[in-house]
């Protein structure tokens, strides 16, 4: 569904993204991590064509992304920050979305909107909200479309648990659907039970991008969260895997 | 693009400062009205509203506007939309509220109290000037990094068109005065937009003191309708000057 | 007494003789040189409705010529349509039409030479070089004549009515457009000017020299080439009139050059370049007189002193009063002016602190005309303030003491 090659970003100095490759397939969870300025964001962004790499392309549902907008109807995104117009109203806001791309209520999958309740704040003007409440919106906006494609970042950060749990069965749901979905996140454990792929990202640099099993298998740990860790602490570990998810970097760098 | 521009129009009507930018003209207007015996003195101080107060406003609310809304043109250009529409929007949406406030606050009054030649004159100035400044904001917001460098670069461009600009032309005249410089003068108004929409009241205002100019071709460019031609293909370029650059940097910029 | 006596049985007896002549087709004469040659003084010629080719008409007995249904002189663009001398003569309800031009000689469409008491009356003057042209006349009458030029070039126009030493002349009611000065006078005096409209001439709508003790009231000259100019005269009353939009770089409402002891009352000045434009002037009276929408309100050089400028409202006016000296000999007391910011604390309608009529933009403005552009921009105005608090270019003593805070009532 989603292919990048060798996408490489500078912001001045700091090389935000280094020659990154991979690919991602429809029915794939793939959690994004690594630490803050490690360049998640940057490459969901540029996914999303809101930041133009220096170098590289990236081909969503075999079309290289150029300039055209109308890729971006198969992409759900959830920023990690929510702000919207002070004054406009969680109703007219969805109202809004709809409008844009032509769709109306009937047709939109409004799951999330029932599931946080925001039919019965939707009056409420954005000013009015809490960072909970506007990470609901978000997400609930995300959804709306029924894309085949998910970009999460940070989903669950700002939500109470019982929200987190109520998305976390959305994206099961989704994932169900053989949907492609992308999660950023930093807390581990939220996102062990519904991860498929793992990619790690440092400085830049895609460290590993890894089957989950595989990874569970190579650090021989139930706990995806301790498999990373080790991960992180640099040790090293068996690397035929790895050829087989990176051989556009290998070739590369036989090259 | 009119679908999104509504809902921006919408939420800045609602927004505090348009509010009260517009009952600040309205109520100085009136009591300008009020206060004064004979209409033209109140022009004049409506004038300076007009010229000094009009400008600012544009480029400090516009400013404002776009860094607050950041994260909401982000979510935009997360969706299937151009940025050209995106930009386009929102310097719809901000401009008409601004022009609304002009046209509530100084249009009623004027209409009310002095609807004559210079009545008009002063609301196309106005009008063209709220444009104008709305779409150099942009232009400023999108070349600054951030919402302070943003307003710093507002209040120079401010600054410089208001007051150096001019202090500038007259260093100029006195300098060259044994020169004919009334080619260069009418150059040097057009590159100021204040000046351009000054210039315009003035040939209704002071249409006897500019009458009594000299040169053949002050009498003939502010005796005949090239000079309304003339104003308003300059304020044209004027505003979609700076949108297009905008807008351009915009496409490009790395949101 | 006795000879007021032996005149008025003269006329009386005379006048039993007076006949009317017709003349017109059909009538007893077809031709008007013809009836006039054949009238004797006293005699009224009725000129009927038709067009008249005759060349120049003179008439020097005392007759009256009526015109009857508008008939029409033609001059073919070649002649002088009706010489006039003598007195008592009368000429009215005439169309004149296209009378003659010449480099050489003042040709007009109705000349009056050496008259005594002529009365010009109801006569439509088209398309002439001179209108009426009045010279070396005592008592001449000019009133309710319509005059329209087709301006050319100031050499290829003439005036419109143009006296030249003359005296106590009525001018009255008339129109004038499209000439080159619309009322001329030059060596005429004790005269009165009133309720008349000069509009469009090419050069000035009213233009006199040399031409002492004569009144103007309630006249109109309106978008004039250069406005109205009056010079080298003395004892001239100037009385609520109008002067409106005469716009150009040497147009003005009226421009004083070298008038002495006049007054100016309750005249307006309106949308002109310069409302009053005074030089070599000294004694003059101007008051009650309302200037708006003007350039200049007032120019006032140098070389002019002892003006007393009191009760005039300004309202409206790019720059109140402009000059190009410093040292002021004139007097402004009790105008309004709609730019004065001053207070009144003690409430006897008058401000308390003195009105700077001269700003320091209209001394720029005279120094570098092309600094006009700037007007009204922001800068100036934080100049003009700087140097209301610190006065360094504008002429000090140059100050209206009692500013009225309200308007005066005229």
């Amino acid at each position: 569904m989603i292919r990048i090659e060798n996408i490489s970003k500078r912001f001045r100095k700091l090389q935000v993204l280094d020659s990154i490759n991979a690919t991602f397939s429809s029915g794939e969870v793939i959690s994004l991590i690594g630490p803050n300025g490690s360049g998640k964001t940057t490459l969901i962004k540029s996914i999303l064509g809101m930041v133009r790499p220096d170098s590289g392309k990236i081909i969503v549902d075999n079309t290289p992304i150029n300039g055209d907008p109308s890729y971006r109807e198969k992409i759900g995104y959830m920023p990690q920050i929510g702000r919207y117009p002070d004054n406009m109203r969680i109703g007219q806001l969805f109202k809004m979305l709809r409008n844009i791309r032509n769709v109306s209520e009937s047709k939109t999958d409004n799951d999330l909107i029932v599931s946080f309740e925001l039919e019965k704040i939707a009056e409420k003007p954005m000013r009015t909200l809490s960072g909970g409440t506007r990470q609901k919106v978000s997400a609930a906006i995300a959804f709306l479309f029924n894309p085949p494609i998910l970009i999460l970042d940070e989903p669950t950060a700002g939500l109470d648990p019982l929200s987190s749990e109520i998305l976390k069965e959305k994206i099961i749901q989704e994932k169900q659907k053989n949907k492609l979905i992308l999660i950023t996140s930093h807390i581990l454990s939220d996102l062990d039970e519904i991860t498929t792929h793992i990619m790690y990202l440092q400085e830049g640099r895609m460290l590993f991008f890894k089957d989950i099993e595989l990874l569970k298998e190579e650090t021989g740990e139930l706990r995806l969260g301790k498999a990373i860790a080790r991960v992180m602490k640099g040790e090293n570990f068996g690397n035929e895997w790895i050829d087989r998810m990176f051989d556009i970097t290998t070739e590369k760098n036989k090259s | 693009m009119m679908k999104l521009s509504k809902y921006v129009l919408y939420d800045i009507l609602k927004n505090k400062i348009i509010i009260a930018y517009t009952l600040f003209l309205f109520i100085v207007s009136l009591s300008m009205f009020q206060m004064e015996d004979n209409s033209s003195k109140a022009m004049l101080s409506l004038l300076n509203i007009v010229l000094i107060v009009l400008p600012l406003v544009s480029l400090i609310f516009t400013t404002i506007h776009y860094y607050n809304s950041y994260e909401f043109i982000e979510l935009m250009s997360s969706q299937p939309m151009s940025r050209t529409k995106i930009i386009l929007s929102e310097y719809a949406g901000v401009s008409i509220s601004l022009l609304s406030a002009f046209w509530v606050g100084v249009g009623l009054p004027v209409l009310l109290f002095a609807a004559d030649d210079t009545g008009f004159a002063l609301l196309f100035s106005g009008t063209c000037l709220s444009l104008v400044f709305t779409s150099i904001a942009f232009f400023a917001s999108v070349l600054a990094r951030d919402k302070a460098r943003g307003i710093g670069l507002c209040l120079l461009l401010w600054f410089y068109f208001a007051l150096i600009y001019d202090g500038i032309v007259l260093l100029i005249l006195f300098t060259f005065s044994d020169y004919p410089l009334e080619k260069l003068t009418l150059l040097l108004t057009a590159l100021n937009p204040i000046d351009l929409g000054r210039i315009f009241i003035m040939l209704k205002m002071d249409i006897s003191a500019l009458m009594g100019y000299t040169g053949a071709l002050y009498k003939d460019f502010f005796g005949s309708s090239t000079g309304v031609l003339f104003t308003t293909g300059i304020m044209l370029i004027w505003i979609t000057l700076p949108l297009w650059l905008a807008e351009r940097r915009f496409k490009k910029k790395d949101l | 007494m006795r000879f007021l006596f032996f005149a008025f049985t003269i006329a009386l007896i005379t006048d039993t003789y007076a006949r009317v002549i017709p003349v017109g087709t059909g009538k007893t004469f077809s031709s008007v040189k013809k009836a006039v040659e054949q009238a004797k003084d006293f005699d009224t010629i009725k000129v009927y409705n038709g067009t008249y080719k005759e060349g120049t008409i003179a008439i020097t007995k005392q007759i009256t010529v009526i015109g009857q249904d508008n008939p029409v002189l033609d001059g073919e663009n070649k002649y002088e349509i009706l010489v006039v001398s003598g007195k008592n003569i009368t000429i009215k309800g005439l169309y004149f039409r296209s009378s003659g031009y010449s480099s050489m000689n003042d040709f007009a469409s109705l000349k009056v030479v050496d008259c005594l008491n002529v009365t010009i009356e109801n006569n439509s003057i088209f398309n002439a070089y001179f209108a009426i042209h009045i010279s070396n006349s005592t008592g001449v009458t000019i009133r309710n004549n319509k005059i329209t030029g087709s301006p050319k070039s100031e050499q290829l126009t003439g005036n419109g009515i143009h006296l030249w030493k003359s005296g106590n002349a009525l001018i009255e009611n008339n129109t004038v457009y499209g000439h080159r000065d619309g009322i001329y006078f030059e060596f005429v005096t004790s005269s009165l000017i009133r309720n008349n409209w000069c509009e469009k001439n090419i050069r000035y709508g009213l233009h006199f020299m040399f031409s002492n003790d004569d009144s103007y009231h309630n006249n109109t000259f309106r978008d004039n080439g250069a406005g109205v100019a009056v010079m080298y005269s003395k004892r001239v009353v100037m009385e609520k009139n109008h002067f409106e939009k005469n716009w150009g770089p040497s147009a003005y409402g009226v421009l004083l050059k070298d008038i002495t002891d006049s007054r100016m009352i309750g005249n307006k000045f309106t949308k002109n370049t310069t409302g009053i434009h005074m030089e070599g002037s000294s004694r003059m009276d101007i008051e009650k007189n309302t200037f708006s929408a003007n350039g200049w309100a007032i120019k006032v050089q140098a070389s002019c002193d002892d003006n007393y400028f009191h009760h005039n409202n300004f309202t409206g006016n790019s720059f109140d009063v402009g000059t190009n000296g410093t040292m002021v000999l004139n007097k402004f007391e009790n105008n309004y002016w709609d730019k004065y910011d001053g207070y009144d604390i003690d409430k006897d309608g008058t401000g308390d602190v003195p009105y700077h009529p001269v700003s320091m933009y209209s001394v720029i403005t005279e120094q570098n005309p092309n600094a006009l552009i700037l007007l009204r921009s922001f800068t100036v105005q934080l100049l003009d303030k700087a140097e209301k608090a610190i006065p360094s270019l504008t002429p000090e003593n140059l100050i209206d003491t009692k500013p009225k805070m309200k308007p005066n009532k005229l």
